[in-house]
């Protein structure tokens, strides 16, 4: 036998790969983000970033909040603050890729073949992944997932297009309304994932203390909010969890 | 080097590696990490403070059209959306569409 028994010919990797992006157009996280990138292309055009600077960003970034920072804060703040900022908020990819990839590992898997579908994890294709994978045979997992992340992300490259050309043709009141969209579905999607004590309070705790900061004029207030709010949260979450077990 | 080039070189050092990294560190330490250990938490609660900051700046220094509407009017309809999120079925759909539709009724009837 020359070929490998598991290894798969390539005309049912592209069924694999087509299925995954099936999956992608009848999961609701599509319509989600087609929503949520609208926003985020009006922001860039109004910024005055180009067309195609927003698709690659899309493309290259691959995370929403990461994202809006980037798009909100590169005409006014330093790059070194941007960095920080953006490097912070994506910091959950960290336990999200090292959570899912035993699904994919297997005897014959190389590293650079991971690459490309860690790329592609987000949230929206973590979640559905999480749920669908273990549903099929391990060889189909890594095309399943790259369709999958590439449909979900072409829902983004999508509504990121719309909302960029509908920002420079709408009367300014309903351009107004698509630039709310971004603040909003933040505010939702928080709401929504905010699991524990520690999300709901930092979220609450960094809208009241980010302008506080913001108005000291020391510079790096997005980390500084971070840190604060974010450690105060982490604090009271510890103080809480000491006091149930001290009743207990 | 032309400003068209810069801002693609500098999505690429300020946007795509200071994310990517982690996706990098995902796989190289695989298995291992605990998604409920402290530093995870408490890293999770900074990006999500960073990210409540974010919104409060889109909020109070507005891009481009949103500046046309007044501040109160902003606020306002940050807050209407957020309780009707609460309300009615902790829907976020109905968060985003009270929200938005307090904004433009706010604008209309206060003025841009």
């Amino acid at each position: 036998m020359s070929a490998e028994p598991t290894e798969q010919p390539p005309h049912v990797s592209a069924q694999v790969f087509l299925d995954g992006i099936v999956a992608a157009v009848r999961s609701v996280f599509f319509y989600v983000l087609v929503g949520n990138y609208l926003g985020l292309g009006a922001l860039a055009h109004e910024v005055g970033f180009s067309f195609w600077w927003m698709a690659l960003s899309t493309l290259l970034v691959w995370a929403a909040p990461a994202q809006v920072i980037l798009v909100s804060t590169l005409h006014t703040a330093a790059l070194f603050e941007v960095a920080l900022a953006v490097t912070l908020s994506s910091v959950r990819f960290l336990p999200m890729v090292a959570a899912i990839l035993p699904m994919m590992r297997r005897p014959g898997v190389r590293q650079r073949d991971l690459l490309l579908p860690m790329h592609l994890t987000a949230i929206s294709v973590w979640v559905e992944g999480m749920r669908l994978l273990p549903l099929m045979p391990a060889e189909r997992r890594i095309a399943f997932y790259n369709g999958l992340g590439v449909g979900l992300m072409s829902a983004a490259l999508i509504g990121g297009a719309i909302g960029f050309v509908l920002a420079a043709k709408l009367p300014p009141l309903l351009a107004a309304a698509l630039l709310f969209f971004t603040p909003m579905a933040i505010l939702m999607s928080s709401a929504r994932n905010s699991r524990t004590l520690i999300d709901g309070l930092a979220f609450a705790l960094g809208l009241v203390v980010g302008p506080v900061v913001a108005a000291q004029k020391i510079g790096l207030d997005l980390m500084w909010t971070g840190l604060i709010a974010g450690t105060v949260a982490y604090a009271v979450h510890r103080l809480r969890e000491a006091r149930r077990r001290g009743t207990s | 080097m032309s400003a068209e080039l810069q801002s693609y070189l500098i999505l690429i050092v300020v946007g795509f590696l200071p994310s990517e990294v982690w996706r990098w560190l995902g796989i190289a330490l695989g298995r291992g990490l605990d998604e409920q250990s402290e530093i995870i938490l408490w890293v999770r609660g900074v990006a999500t403070a960073l990210v409540a900051a974010v919104v409060a700046r889109i909020i109070l220094i507005p891009p481009g059209a949103l500046a046309g509407v007044a501040l109160s009017v902003r606020i306002a309809a940050l807050a209407i959306g957020f309780f009707a999120f609460l309300f009615i079925r902790r829907s976020a759909f109905a968060g985003v569409l009270a929200g938005e539709a307090a904004l433009i009724a706010g604008a209309l009837a206060f003025g841009g």
